[in-house]
This record gives structure tokens, sequence and C-alpha cells, in this order.
């Protein structure tokens, strides 16, 4: 066989990044940390049920990490940006693998969920910009009070334009990480016939947790559970 | 029993294709999928018509040169079959078939259903072999194998190359049938002193050849006629990262070997 030289940190990152296997290990180690920070925020949102005091004393308590919530914010910005750079470049890829379509294409094996992985992505990035500036900065927001997290939360679900879009937006988060869950596992090279099957069903478990979490606040404002 | 064929007609890889309708009404159902075709082919010649050019070879699933796609399925709708082993039984009579080639860009059309497929030639040629010396066949028992890994290298080792898990891909990937290979020499004692280098290179070749990347979907452990698993697409992304972390140049003093 040839050589390969790869003689600095920088050519060993850009040959691993130039390849498709590199491109989809970014995605799914950026996707790990995204998918674990997803289930923390719901976890912690949980606490609306708890009544506005316990919410807003664990706003308090993440605004007074200071320097910490900084340096979180900016790790899963960095982890955002590059798995949005590494799903455009593979999508453009895509688009040139195959220039002539099929007439007639069928599917044996393929999820609705992995189909509409590049639907469901630019649309849930649609709806974290819109998600920020509603409950974080507050200039999407009708009644946008800094420290009254509970508040802003029932005013801003108050709006059923407003909660129907988080309804269909986290329905699409959950089914983008009904797919990439287990993806992740996959393309990091975990496969083993005994654990696979249970990866798939943490994936979709998963899913459903998450999906169910984040519509239930919604809901819970606009039927009045949550006041 | 009579069959409705859609067939694409592409003359050659630079003039565009069209998909022509074709009936014909004296098809047995103990016929092979191609011998169906050859029925097709010889009343063509006899009208004068220039037949439908498909490849094929053994006829008996084994060569990898037959493969194309009906009703969207690569070799058809029958699990772990070629279309050369494809029988006209598991079709019914008046059924309307819609036959197309492969489809990816490194896969370039030739004429009809024929698609060209030395990308694969050239991924094999870029690190799918292991270096050995030939000579007079060692002592069978010198080097030993595990069971599971010669299982697994045999389970990868089925792949014929024929490329329906390009064609089937979403993305038109060739990752399963690169990872086969992978696996096939990786898991073996005489293919692991290479298996760094032959993910790296043959990765960097699939992706020159402007072949797609791996969602996961599945798609292609579902129509592989070898029933080749995407448990060796785990393996090759193992491979590939761990190589080019852990890559070494190769020691100057390191000898005259």
């Amino acid at each position: 066989m040839g050589t390969i030289a790869l003689n600095s940190g920088l050519e060993r990152t850009a040959f691993f990044y130039q390849s498709v296997v590199g491109k989809k290990v970014v995605m799914a180690v950026t996707g790990s940390v995204l998918c674990l920070f997803v289930l923390g925020h719901m976890l912690g949102n949980m606490q609306i049920y708890q009544g506005a005091e316990k919410l807003n004393n664990y706003a308090a308590f993440l605004q007074g990490l200071g320097a910490g919530l900084w340096a979180v914010r900016l790790v899963l910005l960095a982890c955002v940006g590059l798995h949005i750079l590494s799903a455009y470049q593979l999508w453009r890829l895509k688009l040139d693998a195959r220039p002539t379509p099929y007439v007639k294409k069928a599917t044996v094996a393929t999820t609705y969920a992995a189909r509409t992985m590049t639907w469901s992505g630019p649309i849930v990035l649609a709806f974290i910009i819109y998600h920020l500036l509603h409950f974080t900065t507050g200039q999407a927001h009708p009644d946008f009070r800094r420290g009254d997290v509970y508040h802003n939360v029932i005013a801003g679900f108050s709006n059923p334009a407003a909660s129907l879009f988080y309804i269909v937006a986290n329905i699409l988060l959950a089914i983008h990480l009904y797919h990439g869950v287990w993806s992740m596992f996959q393309t990091v090279g975990v496969n083993h016939p005994r654990y696979t099957p249970w990866l798939k069903r943490l994936s979709k478990a998963y899913a459903w947790v998450i999906g169910i979490g984040n519509v239930s606040f919604p809901l819970a404002v606009l039927t009045g559970i949550v006041k | 029993m009579k069959i409705i064929l859609n067939i694409w007609r592409q003359k050659n890889s630079s003039s565009p294709g069209k998909m022509v309708r074709y009936e014909l009404g004296n098809v047995n159902e103990h016929m092979s999928f191609l011998e169906m075709l050859d029925v097709l082919n010889e009343e063509l010649t006899r009208k004068g018509e220039e037949p439908v050019t498909f490849e094929h070879d053994c006829r008996e699933g084994i060569c990898g040169s037959c493969g194309f796609m009906i009703n969207g399925i690569p070799h058809g709708p029958e699990r772990g079959t070629t279309v050369c082993q494809l029988h006209m039984r598991h079709f019914h009579d008046g059924e309307e078939l819609w036959l197309e080639p492969f489809r990816a860009k490194a896969f370039p059309v030739l004429k009809d259903l024929m698609v060209d497929r030395s990308a694969f030639d050239r991924i094999i040629a870029a690190g799918g072999y292991i270096s050995i010396n030939t000579g007079s066949a060692p002592e069978a028992n010198s080097i030993p194998v595990k069971k599971q890994c010669a299982d697994r290298a045999m389970d990868a080792a089925a792949c014929i190359g024929c490329g329906a898990c390009v064609a089937a891909c979403p993305n038109a990937s060739a990752s399963l049938f690169v990872s086969a290979k992978i696996a096939h020499l990786g898991l073996l004692p005489q293919g692991e002193p290479e298996r760094d280098r032959r993910a790296m290179r043959m990765v960097l070749k699939m992706t020159e050849e402007g072949f797609g990347y791996c969602t996961n979907t599945g798609e292609c452990e579902a129509i592989c006629p070898k029933g080749v698993k995407i448990e060796n697409i785990a393996m090759m992304h193992r491979d590939f990262t761990r190589a080019v972390a852990l890559f070494r140049e190769e020691s100057k003093a390191g000898g005259a070997g």
C-alpha cells in the first residue's frame, strides 16, 4: 500500500473531516451533547409544575453560575454550529451523489424519522432561534419580565399560535431524536447484536420522553393546569 | 402470464433516457426475471428493434453482475435474492413493473439497465486486499482464528459487489460495500497488519469517487441479496476513526522490510 502522510494535528483533523465518515462522526458527537442538553433542559423545566417560586429560584440559580453558564452556552453554541455545518455539507454531498433521481423509488426499511432528518433539523433550528428570542432575551415576547420565568412562560403560552409552534417544533424534535439517538451510537461504531436492539429502544424511549415532556408545558398552560 | 414492463431505455452515457412500455404476453411463471427479459429481447430482435441491455453472468446469484431496480427496489421485491434468482412466480398475471438502472453519480449509466461500477474496483484497489507473498499453501492450523471472527469475516465476505446497497441508499452511499471488505479482512489475523491503512485508504477513495454518506437508515441491509449487515459499517467508522487518531509514520530506521 502507498503511504499516507499525516504530519501535523491539523493535517490529521483535515484528513478525518474530509471523509464522509469524519463528518458523520462530528454530527454524532455534537448531537450527543445536544441530546443530553435537551434532556437536562426538559427535566429542569419540569419544576414549573412545582410552582412559581421553585421555577424562578432554579432560573436564578442558573443565572448565578456566571462564567459557568457562559462556558456551557459556548459549548452548546459550538456543538450547534458544528452539527449544522456538517449537516449542511453532508446534505450538499447527498444532492451531488445522485444527480438523476429515480422514476420510481420504494423504501423497505427506512423510518419516517430517518427520511425527514433534513427537514426536522432546520425547522427545529428556526424554533430554537424563536425560543431564545421568546423566553431568554424577550424580543419575541409580548410581556417579558426579566427574572420572572414563571410569568413569562404563562404569558407566552397563553398565545395559542405561539403554543402551537412549540408543540409542532417539539414533536419534530422528538422525531429527530427517534432516529438520531440510535444513529449516534451506530456512527461512532457501537453496534453489537446484543446491545443494538436495546439502543434502538433507548432511542425511541428518549424521543417519547422528550416529546411528551416538552409538549406538556404549552398544553398545561393552555388547559389551565398551570396558571 | 402477462407482464407489463416499463423499462429505462438509454442509448449511451451521454444521451438522455426515458421509460418505454412493453407488453409481454407469454411469460412462464418458472422463468427467472432475466429469462423473461431474454424472451423480450428475442421479440425485440425479431421486430428489428434494439434489445434491452442488462448485465448478467453466472445467473446463480453469486457473481454480482446483475442488478437493476424493479419498482424502486434493487433486485426486486423478494429479500435475499439477486435479480437472476428472482422468479416470475413472485409476480401476478397482468402486473405492471418499472425497471430502471441503479442510480448514483459514481455509477454512470452505460446503456439501458447497465451501469459502470468500476468505482467499486478502484475502492478495492485502494486497500481491499492483503499484501502477502503467495507461495506454497501454509499449514492450515499455523495461524489460529477465533471462530466468531471467522464467522463474521465470512458473513462480510459474502458481499458480491453488485452495488444494490448504493442503489437503495437515499444518499447513494457505498458504506455497506466498503465496510464489508474492511470487516472481512480486518477481522482476520492475515488482514490485521494493514487494518488501519486499509480503513483510511478505502474510506478516502469512497469519498473521492462521489459516493454519499451513511445516515443509518438500514435500507442497504434490508435489500442486500447476501444479507450483509450494517454492523460492518459501525466497524468501518470505528476503524477509520481509530486509524486517523493513532496513525504513525513508518520509521526510517526500521529496517528494509
